[in-house]
């Protein structure tokens, strides 16, 4: 974990109510996909979570939906404005458990933290399928940078105003190797049910701290109890245990 | 000759700054930040005699200058602290450190501080009396003083180490469980545990927090804090650990003024993991500022 300081290079709409912000930094200890970084906004009291999209040298790419104040508050910031950020915070994605052939399944803003996923995956030469998932067409983002990377990508829409009509488990290839994923919970328990092999899914909770030390977003698992910051947000198929 | 030096009940600590219980967990983890030996100590994760997870999710809702927090106690039970989580902190922490205790009864209470007493590298035992109690229908202890002097006899009978009440703000009448406290043998009164709150979420119109109230910390009690500090600090000759919102240097040195020999920081842990160590960095100048040459002669001066 580190504690810095970004500047916003990029703050730009890119779906509806979707934005990506670029910003500048010490990225040292970001280290894996599916990491997040905590971030410090004027006037709020609590930092607000974000999955790592993309991170390469000194730039760090986030992409997040505004759902509430700290959101809408970032939203609004722009180019050369700073920000205090916690970086390489959760354990990330673990890529040398998946095998030739992964699955990348993401849901609405579950879909960011799967990029740089596919990018570390594709760099080690696996063929990589990703199904990302959204409410609606204006909703829609990233499907062009998945296949820039060299991904086979479909798109699913719940109204069907996009690409297949559906969630990400109706559009499940036959064959994958292993999985990853995140979204939604209901989205993680369909995709925990309907895959026939191993993963990792993300999990989400309302934080206190973000690194561990206030044990506000604990869960059950199968190996015991777990922090989704410290000792998540990534679980494997294997330990989770579902309590509602 | 130290400008920063307290004593906490005959036990001399570098500096009054004390992250507070279930902010720092067992130590180690942010031993991995900054050397936790500059603290004058720290108060470890609530402890009770069996392991527990708490409290269902969510359990933290955000809210102006605070944040509700009801994790429940979550903790390893006081064996896994002994095995476990002691011999671990030992390796980055050589200060004698505040053991928390919670508890559900009497014996409970009794049993995880009998247990604590017989560890070298515990200094105080921080007795937090704002759990329910199961066998009066879930009311805390320390709302009720006859209640609170209970588990201070209870817990005195079996220790050694000097006993530290930590009381609730959420009572009509402070002072008098204060006293109650120090009349059962108390060595010192540690105050505010959090006050009990709530949010509703806009989006479900449901609150925020699953158990619906939690305990509120954070900046926006210090005032409620630093006068009940003061209040309790004037009518008890114990000494007095202040805490509720301390987030700066001067917050510490406001808390002294009211009659705390040592300061505990909370919530700022989680916003800002190295909170503590800037606080003691800064000290120093804030008591330049302020024509502040010791912090001990200042305890209780306002």
């Amino acid at each position: 974990m580190k504690d810095t300081i970004f500047t916003i290079t990029e703050n730009k709409k890119i779906a509806k109510d979707v934005y990506r912000m670029t910003l500048k930094g010490d990225t040292e200890e970001i280290k894996r996909p599916g990491q997040f970084v905590n971030i410090k906004l004027d006037g709020l009291y609590l930092r607000r979570p974000i999955s790592v999209c993309d991170c390469e040298g000194d730039t760090l790419t986030l992409i997040y939906k505004v759902v509430g104040k700290g959101t809408r508050q970032m939203s609004l910031m722009k180019e050369r404005e700073t920000l205090n950020i916690l970086t390489g915070l959760g354990n990330g994605y673990d890529t040398s458990l998946s095998e030739s052939t992964p699955l990348l399944l993401g849901g609405g803003v579950g879909v960011p933290p799967l990029y740089l996923l596919a990018k570390e995956l594709i760099s080690q030469e696996k063929k990589v399928t990703v199904v990302l998932g959204f409410n609606t067409a204006d909703e829609v983002f990233y499907e062009e940078e998945f296949r820039s990377l060299g991904c086979d990508v479909t798109v699913v829409t719940v109204d069907g105003s996009y690409g297949k009509r559906g969630f990400v488990t109706d559009a499940l290839p036959s064959l994958y190797s292993y999985f990853y994923t995140c979204g939604p919970e209901p989205m993680l328990k369909a995709v925990y049910q309907k895959t026939d092999t191993s993963g990792q899914l993300s999990f989400e909770e309302r934080m206190g701290c973000g690194f561990g030390a206030c044990m506000g977003c604990s869960c059950k698992t199968l190996t015991g109890y777990k922090r989704i910051c410290k000792d998540g947000p990534v679980m494997k198929k294997e330990e989770i245990l579902w309590t509602d | 000759m130290d400008r920063l030096s307290v004593t906490l009940c005959g036990i001399p600590l570098s500096n009054p700054v004390i992250p507070a219980s279930g902010t720092f967990g067992y130590g180690y983890e942010f031993a991995e930040l900054y050397d936790i030996n500059i603290l004058g100590t720290f108060s470890f994760k609530g402890t009770t005699k069996e392991p527990r997870f708490g409290n269902p999710t969510p359990r933290i809702a955000e809210c102006t200058a605070g944040m509700i927090n009801a994790v429940g106690l979550q903790n390893p039970g006081v064996e896994k602290v002994i095995c476990d989580e002691l011999p671990k902190l030992k390796k980055v922490f050589n200060k004698p450190v505040m053991a928390n205790v919670s508890g559900f009864s009497l014996e409970e209470y009794a049993y995880t501080c009998e247990r604590l007493n017989s560890c070298d590298e515990v200094g105080w035992i921080e007795v937090n009396v704002s759990c329910p109690n199961v066998h009066s229908g879930g009311m805390s202890f320390g709302v009720d003083k006859s209640e609170a002097a209970k588990v201070t006899r209870a817990v005195k009978k079996v220790t050694t180490k000097p006993v530290i009440l930590k009381l609730s703000p959420n009572v009509t009448d402070i002072v008098s469980i204060a006293k109650a406290c120090e009349e059962a043998g108390a060595d010192g009164i540690s105050l505010i545990n959090t006050l009990l709150g709530m949010r509703i979420d806009l989006k479900t119109k449901r609150p925020v927090i699953k158990n619906t109230m939690g305990g509120f910390s954070g900046p926006a009690v210090f005032p409620v804090a630093l006068r009940m500090v003061y209040q309790v600090a004037h009518a008890v000759k114990i000494p007095v650990v202040g805490m509720g919102g301390v987030s700066c240097a001067e917050d510490v040195i406001e808390m002294m003024l009211a009659g705390a020999s040592a300061v505990e920081v909370g919530a700022q842990n989680l916003i800002d993991p190295f909170a503590c160590k800037k606080i003691i960095e800064d000290l120093p100048q804030a008591m330049d500022r302020h024509g502040i040459d010791r912090l001990e002669d200042i305890i209780g001066k306002a």
